[in-house]
């Protein structure tokens, strides 16, 4: 339906699952998503909602012992991702094509190495041609400054580094190759919002500048709203609204859920003495509920919500899985 | 000022240098603040000015360069290991990383028990048990976690055995140091609701560290704003929201993500120039480089913290009546 | 990481570790084969007495494996099956301390470099710096050469060795612990130096220890063997394995089972320790916890 020329990325009926123990966690249960070249696409879910796993899936970055991706094809430039030999992947695709912003900075950065070291590591292993190394010094220097960190820094260790700076040269080992997509995993959440708005503004730029599409993960809706062209929020490893930030943000046809993350908010117009969190947590993912998967938290739970899985109903490019709204028939039928 | 205020703690001219191999970084420079008993003073900055070094340095969880630090009248910085580990039962902090902050070998129960025992502060396994099981409830962690491990558990799971672990030896005073930036939105709304509620109940005072600045609005009854080390500005919560007049702290604020589509297309607020080095600074405004009203006059000489209007302090000679 | 709805079922990291390793056919493989080392050690002279392997007897030399002689006898008619068997003794009585010493020496100058002050560190690292210039095999082929080759001597060799990697690798998982807020944490609420370091430190570095030491006993184990064969280690009517190498050396077309039994035990044992210290590393692996 799409002229396939600009789509960068189409990933359809994405499932994974963790087998732990003798257990089966369900992480993703059925994700369809899209991506043009240039776009962003803001996934936005509370912790656990499978965000994370949904990245790792794209990257095949996944545990390969625990997890497994059960169903569903990730097209990437046309390949479907799930079929591309290893070492094709890793010399060619991984971090030079499709970068990742790891969530956690100190769990992606070696302590005992130099941070410059570390870019520079990263720009030898995925540059083909030989770079000398005065350019490759070069190229550091310019990458930190380009993620507002003085080059001089670049001989300390991770541990020198504030928390926010570390995560800054995270966003740096990614930026330096140049990918098409970029997968930003909470990519500021340990940043100030003036760094913030500086590193957001970067990677627009670098977007721009490169036409770099880029997947946000993020629970921030302000970020989002600023950001991303497209929301999808989750739920217990399900896409449950989608479509263009416009839509998202106004509030028409919105699922319960995606209410609740809008009333968690502090406001700051106006001083409440307490926050309105969603109630209770989400579901034990090896143990999901029957039905709407959101029900035994949902405001609004009606009897049918308990039994039947609410499928998709459509308006324009908003879709929303919700029984409030007529729940559509089957799930995940396209066309 | 109709009741009467307590200082709980008073921190003059604290200053923290870190050596590294270009120079003396001076991650927290001449800071000095009062925080009267119950109330929360909200800390906020760039990544990197140093709100967690002031937070550890208060605590002399790293040593200070200078200053004096006095909690209920007591002079930590010059106190011995024997005073301080004493002195810190009265005074906690919650940290900013809710995975690296707790031992991943240790259970919830451990974790949380673990000051009592380090303190020898409970006699019996009973009397410890009984308190953890207490410390578990305040927090809302149901007791069947108990036994459970770290990795076992969400990240709005852990920040509340951080809660509950500081919370553990009853102490009077808690820095928070970026307490629910690593949470998402709702739990963050439900740690947040249980420090509110618990400053109710305990009448606890936090020094609230965050880079977020809706939280901080939400929680705080004066917030500190630093740049580079130093705090250049200082206001009730509402004062600084509604009249905010360095201007750095009006970048700040002009540059929080709204969470509507009212800013959207407004490129985001950027302040311009590179962040300064805190490496030996020269005197002078520290953000004078980025700042669009710096004059010569700025260079050279530091803008004092002075108050220019009731509770409002700012560093800034633009408000000081220096320029 | 999820909801943990149960408590019956936690494990400690510990047990979890035990319950992951145990998952792993091929590392269970090598721990048998380490613990039938172990068994050999000690019930060895009930299996077939030492007297056995030292007695010579002329008449029966060189004979190929036999119902009487498993692995056949050597030059001077000795069982070649009981100095296999009590060789594992000799190179055990080698790698073991060895090891031992050098990973509780590295975990000691590991900590203090990562806990206490800056020059510590630095001076170490300069020291290591050295070491780690000149090879491991050269600086043990040196000690042996200057003190000579007894048992004891070997430790030692295999020890100045083996130091500057242990210390290394303990230094870097102490770095990484030591930034760890819950070090910091855990000094806020009055734990004292020897708190931290036994309560935290200690026990969290303690896999990862384990996982280099595996590895080192089976680099040891093949050092030692090395340094017996071309003559720098136990003298040869000692059956250390790689002796019994050495004097199998002239008959290796003649009498190959002289040098294929004691090469096999040398390479079962070295690949065992790599298997264990492996599937320990996997068990050990946060990112592959589930
Ligand atoms: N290695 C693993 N083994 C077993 N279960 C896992 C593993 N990794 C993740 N999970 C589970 O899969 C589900 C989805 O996790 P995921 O990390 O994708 O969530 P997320 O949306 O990224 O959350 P967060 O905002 O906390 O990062 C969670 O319930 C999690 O507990
Ligand atoms: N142990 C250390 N050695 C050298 N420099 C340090 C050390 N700890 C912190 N610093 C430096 O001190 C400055 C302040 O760091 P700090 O961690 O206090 O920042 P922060 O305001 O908490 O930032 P964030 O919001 O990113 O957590 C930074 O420039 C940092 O690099
Ligand atoms: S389907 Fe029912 S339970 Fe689910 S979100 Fe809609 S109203 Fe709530
Ligand atoms: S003192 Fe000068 S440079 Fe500094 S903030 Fe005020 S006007 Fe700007
Ligand atoms: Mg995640
Ligand atoms: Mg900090």
């Amino acid at each position: 339906m799409n002229t396939s020329n600009n789509m960068l990325l189409k990933v359809e009926n994405l499932q994974v699952v963790y087998k732990a123990r003798r257990e089966t966690v369900y992480a993703v249960n059925g994700v369809s998503l899209s991506l043009k070249k240039g776009e962003t696409l803001g996934l936005v879910g509370e912790t656990g909602a499978g965000k994370t796993t949904t990245a790792y899936a794209i990257l095949r970055v996944l545990p390969d012992r625990t997890a497994k991706v059960v169903n569903g094809t990730i097209e990437f430039e046309g390949k479907n991702l799930l079929e591309v030999p290893e070492n094709l992947m890793r010399h060619g695709i991984r971090g030079e094509k499709i970068a990742i912003i790891f969530q956690d900075p100190m769990s992606a950065l070696n302590p005992i190495m130099k941070v410059g070291d570390q870019i520079a590591e990263a720009l030898k292993f995925h540059n083909k041609e030989e770079l000398s190394p005065e350019k490759i010094e070069e190229q550091v220097d310019r990458t930190l400054e380009l993620v507002g960190i003085q080059k001089e820094r670049k001989y300390d260790f991770p541990h020198q580094l504030s928390g926010g700076m570390k995560q800054r040269v995270v966003i740096a080992i990614a930026l330096v190759c140049e990918p098409v997509l970029i997968i930003a995993d909470e990519p500021t959440t340990a940043l100030d919002v003036t760094i913030q708005a500086q590193v957001l503004a970067m990677i627009d730029e670098l977007r721009e500048k490169l036409g770099t599409a880029m997947i946000l993960i993020t629970h921030d809706l302000g970020i989002v709203a600023q950001m991303c062209d497209n929301v999808a929020i989750m739920y217990a490893g399900e896409i449950i609204e989608i479509g263009s930030v416009e839509e998202i943000y106004s509030g028409k046809m919105q699922h319960p859920y995606t209410t609740g993350l809008f009333g968690s908010l502090p406001d700051l117009e106006k001083k409440t003495d307490r926050l309105y969190p969603i109630e209770g947590l989400m579901p034990d993912p090896t143990d999901l509920p029957t039905g709407c998967k959101f029900n035994p938290r949902c405001p609004r739970c009606m009897d049918i919500c308990r039994e039947v899985q609410p499928g998709f109903s459509v308006e324009g490019t908003h879709r929303v899985a919700c029984h409030l709204y007529g729940g559509g028939t089957g799930r995940e039928t396209d066309e | 000022m109709s009741e009467k205020k307590k200082p709980i703690l008073v921190v003059n001219n604290l200053k923290k240098y870190f050596r590294t191999k270009k120079g003396l970084l001076h991650a927290v420079d001449d800071v000095s603040f009062t925080i009267d008993e119950g109330r929360t003073l909200g800390v906020v900055g760039e990544s990197g000015c140093g709100k967690s070094t002031l937070g550890k340095t208060i605590l002399r969880l790293t040593e200070p360069t200078g200053g004096e630090v006095f909690l209920e009248g007591e002079d930590i910085v010059s106190m011995n290991e024997k005073q301080l580990r004493k002195t810190r039962l009265k005074m906690q902090m919650i940290f900013q990383d809710p995975y690296s902050s707790i031992d991943p070998r240790m259970s919830v129960a451990q974790i949380i028990s673990d000051p009592l025992k380090v303190n020898r502060l409970c006699g019996s396994r009973k009397e410890i048990d009984d308190r953890v099981d207490r410390m578990m409830d305040v927090v809302g962690l149901a007791p069947r976690l108990r036994d459970s491990y770290p990795h076992e558990l969400d990240g709005g799971r852990r920040q509340r055995i951080g809660i509950a672990r500081a919370l553990a030896l009853d102490p009077k005073f808690i820095i928070c140091d970026e307490p629910v930036s690593a949470l998402d939105v709702s739990i963050q709304a439900q740690i947040i609701n249980i420090l509110m509620d618990l400053k109710e109940e305990k009448g606890l005072t936090y020094i609230f560290i965050t880079h977020d600045l809706s939280v901080v609005k939400h929680i705080s009854d004066e917030i500190a704003v630093m740049y580079l080390g130093q705090c250049v500005e200082k206001a009730s919560s509402d004062e600084l929201f509604s009249q905010p007049l360095h201007p750095y702290t009006k970048a700040l604020l002009a540059a929080i993500p709204v969470p509507n589509l009212s800013k959207r297309h407004a490129r985001p607020t950027v302040i311009r120039g590179e962040v300064g080095n805190p490496i030996d600074p020269a005197p002078g405004c520290r953000f004078a480089p980025r700042c669009d009203f710096a004059t010569e006059k700025c260079v050279g000489r530091n803008p004092e913290l002075r108050e220019v209007a009731n509770g409002h302090f700012v560093a800034c000679l633009l408000h000081n009546g220096e320029m | 990481m999820f909801m943990g709805k149960k408590s019956s079922r936690s494990m400690s990291p510990l047990q979890e570790t035990i319950y992951r390793f145990s998952q792993n056919k091929v590392s269970l493989i090598g721990l048998a084969v380490v613990i039938l080392l172990l068994l050999v050690i000690i019930f060895g002279e009930f299996v077939t007495p030492f007297e056995n392997g030292v007695k010579q007897n002329i008449r029966i030399r060189l004979q190929g494996p036999s119902a009487e002689h498993w692995f056949g006898t050597d030059a001077y008619g000795r069982d070649i099956f009981t100095r296999v068997l009590h060789g594992t003794k000799y190179t055990m009585m080698i790698a073991f301390p060895a090891t031992f010493i050098a990973e509780v020496i590295g975990i000691i100058l590991g900590a203090c470099a990562a806990f206490y002050s800056r020059w510590f560190d630095n001076i170490l690292m300069r020291v290591l710096d050295v070491f780690q210039a000149i090879p491991g095999q050269l600086l043990a082929l040196a000690v042996v050469a200057a003190l000579g080759g007894s048992i004891f001597n070997l430790v030692i060799a295999m020890l100045i060795a083996r130091i500057p990697a242990s210390v290394r690798t303990a230094r870097s998982i102490m770095i990484s612990l030591v930034g760890q807020e819950y070090i910091d944490a855990a000094r806020s609420y009055g734990s004292r130096d020897y708190h931290l370091i036994f309560r935290h430190v200690i026990p969290n570095s303690l896999g990862a220890m384990i996982v280099s030491m595996t590895i080192n006993l089976s680099a040891i184990t093949l050092q030692v063997s090395s340094m017996s064969y071309i003559g720098l280690g136990v003298s040869p009517p000692t059956p250390e394995w790689g002796a019994l190498l050495s004097e199998a050396r002239e008959f290796i077309i003649t009498a190959p089972h002289m040098i294929i039994f004691p090469g096999i035990a040398i390479l079962l044992t070295a690949l065992s320790f790599n298997l264990v210290g492996d599937g320990l590393r996997d068990a050990l692996d946060p990112r592959l916890r589930d």
